[in-house]
């Protein structure tokens, strides 16, 4: 894929700088962008939007690799996050991220051959009320069970 | 019973996050109540009502707003922490999702008590759909010109405030004030060193003020209820009602908005329904994972406020309440919770850098008994030795945290290694060190030393 955002997206850009006085702080928006359309941020899109900011690359290097939900190599089409923080695992998260991870054949961080699916292990979501819970790209499901998990996994197509 | 008390923040009335019903319940009100009043009145009624920070450290937060500089010429900022990544903290998603717009008049309150140029809402990359939620209110706001330019007209006033949301990309550390600044400055969440505080010289080098998403969803209800009767809700000494949020092994776990003061055992047996299968307790964190335990049989009679806690050694922290049963392995969350920080560790500071890794390593080699007492005490040096010697609060966190299973629970820490005892060989540091000469391999070409 070209590495290239459109004149849509330059105008958004151009619109999130008005919101801060120094143009830098759209990088973390701007990142989040790039990891929307590209669907990760990879070194060659790091050096885009180091250009396209007018930023050094090692900053924009600094802060994509700094922050955990950039993803620095292609996830799957559905990315599997199993929260195992303490609130979690008094609820079972261990035990449902071992079931998810068989049922997969994923370890951490790993993404299947097809690329459907890729799994990690994430520290609390903030949902510890609704524990144990997992989100599937971007939508939390909340007070699962291993049943519910396999309803849910099995649904994605 | 729980529907006895008060709800300043999470009333119970339906599609309250909808602006038009927000503002049916008077919303927007307060803040026109606040334009009659000088900016310096305002902040002596927040500094009258008691309200103390919500965001963990407690701080009052009038106190805060007065510390801004006060007619000069420089922009001034606002940041609303909404990062909320303390494990067992889920409070300010609650206001996202049912209250925004309380929110949003109570930064309208607070910018204009302060003079504010432009607000930034910091929330976690996780809550995209908390992100979304909150952000369409406030483009209803922005429609209905409450905030923005079109205030000036709205209201009749020559002052005018833009917030913006600003979206974090799962660091824990951009809770911390000053790594959260930085985030939204564009930039590694790396804390900085105070002073500057961020009242002198914060977002940009300009005077910020950073407050918690429900400190500042407070603010309208203490203008509309008066300083004075708010400050009589709960405890006098940390007045209010808290967003507690219980989580672990609680039958019914959720956010509770409840006062101050509120005997614990009351929050777990009569709000959230006791302990599943009427097990005990063995174990409480009372304010999110860096506040240190308590145990089960000391939390009769214990109050869930600041003042009260401070004596038991620990702190109310961001009031989530995490409970543990009686067949929890303390050992294991205790490594959980050291694995947490090792890996949020920002990296700036070498005592938390490395000692939240020595602490992960030993807390895994008790956990899998192999570790001798001395381990044990080990854990706890090393949590001495991070806690104050760090430039933002995350290594105290990490130190009280692990520290306080360690110290509480000495007795299972000890059977752990005792139990499961593997005998490793020592580790005895030679004086004279291998070289060249006094090197052999044996055949599968390991070194091997002479002796």
């Amino acid at each position: 894929m070209e590495i290239q955002f459109n004149q849509e997206e330059l105008e958004k850009i151009d619109n999130l700088k008005k919101r801060y006085p120094e143009q830098q702080s759209v990088l973390m928006g701007v990142l989040w962008m790039a990891q929307h359309k590209f669907g990760w941020i990879s070194k060659e899109v790091m050096g885009y939007v180091a250009e396209l900011l007018n930023l050094p690359f090692a900053h924009v290097e600094g802060v994509a690799t700094f922050y955990t939900m950039y993803h620095k190599k292609q996830p799957g089409k559905y990315h599997v996050q199993v929260c195992t923080n303490v609130s979690c695992m008094l609820r079972g998260g261990n035990e449902l991220y071992q079931h998810i991870s068989n049922k997969l054949g994923l370890n951490n961080n790993e993404t299947s051959d097809d690329t459907k699916f890729s799994l990690e292990e994430v520290e609390c979501m903030g949902a510890c009320g609704g524990a144990p819970m997992i989100a599937i790209n971007e939508d939390y499901y909340e007070n699962l069970t291993i049943e519910k998990v396999d309803e849910i996994i099995d649904s994605l197509k | 019973m729980t529907n006895d008390f008060p709800k300043l923040i999470l009333p119970e009335i339906p599609n309250f996050h909808k602006l038009e019903v927000y503002r049916q319940h008077g919303g927007y009100e307060q803040f026109r109540k606040a334009l009659q009043m000088s900016p310096d009145e305002i902040i002596n009624i927040v500094k009258a009502s008691g309200l103390r920070g919500r965001g963990g450290a407690c701080f009052p937060t009038g106190l805060k707003w007065s510390f801004m500089p006060k007619n000069i010429d420089k922009p001034k900022y606002l940041a609303v922490n909404g990062d909320e990544s303390e494990p067992g903290s889920f409070k300010d998603r609650q206001i996202f999702e049912s209250n925004p717009h309380q929110l949003i008049e109570g930064i309208l309150v607070a910018a204009y008590a302060m003079g504010i140029k432009a607000s930034y809402i910091y929330i976690r990359g996780e809550y995209h759909k908390w992100i979304n939620l909150l952000q369409a209110a406030l483009d209803d706001a922005y429609a209905a010109g409450l905030v923005g330019e079109k205030m000036k007209k709205t209201f009749g006033i020559d002052f005018s405030t833009d917030i913006y949301i600003h979206k974090g990309a799962g660091a824990y550390i951009c809770g911390e004030e000053t790594a959260l600044m930085n985030s939204i400055e564009g930039k590694r969440g790396y804390p900085r060193v105070k002073p500057p505080f961020p009242a002198q010289a914060g977002l940009w080098g300009m005077p910020t003020t950073i407050n918690n998403v429900e400190t500042i969803a407070t603010v309208p209800a203490i203008l509309r209820i008066g300083a004075e009767a708010y400050s009589k809700i709960g405890d006098p000494g940390h007045p209010g009602t808290l967003l507690f949020g219980v989580s672990g092994h609680v039958n019914k776990p959720g956010v509770y908005e409840l006062p101050t003061g509120i005997l614990l055992t009351e929050l777990i047996y009569d709000v959230c329904g006791g302990v599943p299968g009427g097990k005990k307790i063995k174990a409480i964190i009372p304010g999110g994972s860096s506040m240190p335990c308590l145990r089960g049989d000391e939390i009769e009679g214990i109050r869930m406020d600041e003042e009260s806690l401070k004596p038991h050694g620990t702190h109310i922290g961001t009031a989530g309440v995490m409970v543990m049963d009686e067949d929890t392995d303390v050992v294991a969350v205790a490594l959980r919770i050291g694995r947490f920080y090792h890996h949020e560790s920002c990296g700036q500071c070498t005592p938390c850098r490395e000692g939240c890794g020595w602490m992960e390593n030993s807390l895994r080699r008790i956990a899998r008994g192999e570790a001798a007492i001395t381990d044990v005490d080990m854990l706890v040096e090393v949590a001495n030795n991070i806690e104050g010697n760090t430039i933002c609060a995350f290594g105290d966190a990490a130190a009280w945290a692990v520290r306080g299973f360690a110290v509480k629970f000495r007795d299972e820490f000890v059977a752990a290694v005792k139990e499961k005892r593997v005998f490793v060989a020592p580790n005895v540091v030679h004086s004279k060190r291998a070289t060249r000469n006094n090197l052999t391999f044996d055949d599968q070409m390991k070194y091997k030393p002479v002796v």
